[in-house]
């Protein structure tokens, strides 16, 4: 039996996305050619899955950003996470699904780590892990946290708990970065990277971290820039009305924050979401991102009102920084310059299975979302080599 | 990484928790991080916390709107600030 769900369902209308599409290829037909970055690995997976791009218009090409945190940590963060837990038997690393299959160094993965003897533990929230450490007083658990300001406050809020209840078997290593800072170092790279060689004319601004941080952080970007965003749900048809707001904003000379997720967010966000994640963290001065470098102001780490849960304190863990293999695109593929199949590991040896790449670990990954929903478009078609429009002709 | 759902609250329970529903599912989740939901509200949960209550007028706007979109794609052409959600 199939569940009706409410406002999901609604957003994904074929009949809807036919109109959309019709909208968008009218608005489109200008005689020039527009590129826009999705930020979010979300937008790129509802790009992939519903095979938007094949409703594009030829003359509009989307391009893959970097705002997926699965792709965007550096091997040196795992590394951290996977001596800890190789090196101290009482530790008991949790984090989520996400990440236990990422690439580091010696060919370990937190996964290989765990057939290694360390124990990990793959949890569904943080509060699965404040959980653990209280059902574990005799280990200790060490949460390794990542994500946006989406996944952000709920890490506030288990360390806030453990501090309120004492539990001293309770730490978190703090991987999480920030959105405003990422989408400014795509159009400003720092120092020993090639400025972006790619046109992007807008860009389609975060669903969920938005909801957190509200529309307003954007502002200031698009107007230094003079680069329209429209923050856009991750729902297909949200991302394709973006896209026509971005064209609209193009074709008329504008270059705004505008709001198509206004069921979820507002300008100002999340404000109780934002004290707490204030209380308890603060920002890094610098922090490397995979493909990205090492961005100033663009990352949190844990106050030192909470150092007794910090665990890169608790534990002195220091990073090292680790290159990424030379055959693997991802940082370029991060920053917009390259595409999935630029890569020669691509489907060849980095597939899902067996990812070489960041960007094939997480299902939002460019290069693992083109592989499960995409690849197969890169084969020349025999019929035809137009694309069949959705079969409704009114909406 | 960032996936997130809206879902119905059905039950509201001790500590900040509640139960929630989608398509059939039942969850427990954190309401921690809003003020005001209630029994009946869709909120969008992220790793079993909701981030924000879903507001149905808006949901509604912009799905009239690609609608609109839909059936009169030479309107979009038109100069101006036509009405796009805020």
């Amino acid at each position: 039996m199939k569940y009706a769900m409410k406002y999901i369902d609604e957003f994904r209308d074929q009949a809807l996305a036919a109109g959309l599409a019709r909208a968008i290829a009218h608005e489109a037909d200008t005689g020039r050619d527009y590129a826009f970055m999705e930020f979010c690995g979300g937008h790129t997976h509802t790009l992939s899955r519903y095979g938007i791009a094949d409703l594009l218009p030829p003359t509009l090409r989307m391009i893959h950003g970097p705002g997926c945190p699965v792709c965007v940590l550096p091997i040196g963060r795992v590394d951290m996470a996977i001596r800890l837990a190789l090196s101290r038997p009482e530790v008991i690393l949790c984090t989520y699904g996400d990440c236990l299959r990422v690439p580091a160094s010696d060919g370990l993965s937190l996964l290989k780590a765990k057939a290694h003897g360390a124990d990990v533990r793959m949890v569904y929230s943080a509060a699965d892990a404040l959980a653990l450490a209280r059902r574990e007083p005799g280990r200790e658990v060490v949460f390794f946290a990542i994500g946006f300001e989406t996944t952000t406050p709920p890490t506030a809020l288990v360390l806030r708990e453990a501090a309120r209840q004492g539990l001293a078997n309770f730490s978190v290593i703090c991987n999480h970065v920030l959105t405003p800072a990422a989408i400014a170092a795509i159009l400003e790279p720092p120092g020993g990277i090639a400025p972006q060689a790619v046109q992007i004319d807008g860009f389609v601004g975060p669903a969920h971290v938005s909801t957190v941080i509200g529309s307003r952080p954007y502002e200031a970007f698009a107007a230094t820039h003079r680069k329209p965003v429209v923050i856009a749900g991750f729902e297909p048809l949200d991302v394709m009305q973006a896209i026509l707001m971005l064209l609209r904003q193009v074709n008329t000379g504008r270059a705004v924050v505008e709001n198509e997720f206004t069921r979820a967010v507002t300008r100002d966000g999340n404000l109780k979401a934002q004290t707490l994640v204030a209380e308890v963290f603060e920002q890094r001065p610098g922090f490397e991102w995979r493909g990205l470098g090492t961005l100033p102001d663009s990352a949190l780490r844990i106050r030192a009102a909470f150092a007794a849960w910090d665990a890169e304190a608790k534990f002195d863990l220091g990073y090292t920084p680790v290159p990424d293999s030379k055959a693997c695109e991802c940082g370029a593929i991060l920053r917009g310059v390259k595409s999935p199949i630029d890569c020669k590991l691509f489907g060849t040896v980095c597939t899902p299975e067996t990812p070489m790449g960041s960007c094939m670990v997480s299902s939002e990954g460019a290069c693992a979302a083109h592989y499960t929903y995409g690849r197969f478009r890169d084969l020349p078609l025999r019929a035809s080599d137009t694309p069949t429009p959705a079969n409704q002709d009114t909406a | 990484m960032c996936l997130a759902l809206p879902a119905r609250i059905v039950e509201l329970l001790d500590g900040d928790q509640c139960r929630v529903e989608l398509g059939g599912v039942r969850k427990e989740i954190s309401l921690a991080l809003i003020d005001g939901a209630a029994v009946g509200d869709y909120v969008i949960v992220h790793v079993g916390y909701a981030l924000t209550k879903l507001d149905p007028e808006e949901a509604a706007q912009t799905l009239a709107l690609f609608a609109e979109a839909g059936l009169d794609p030479a309107a979009s052409c038109a100069q101006g600030d036509r009405a796009t959600p805020r």
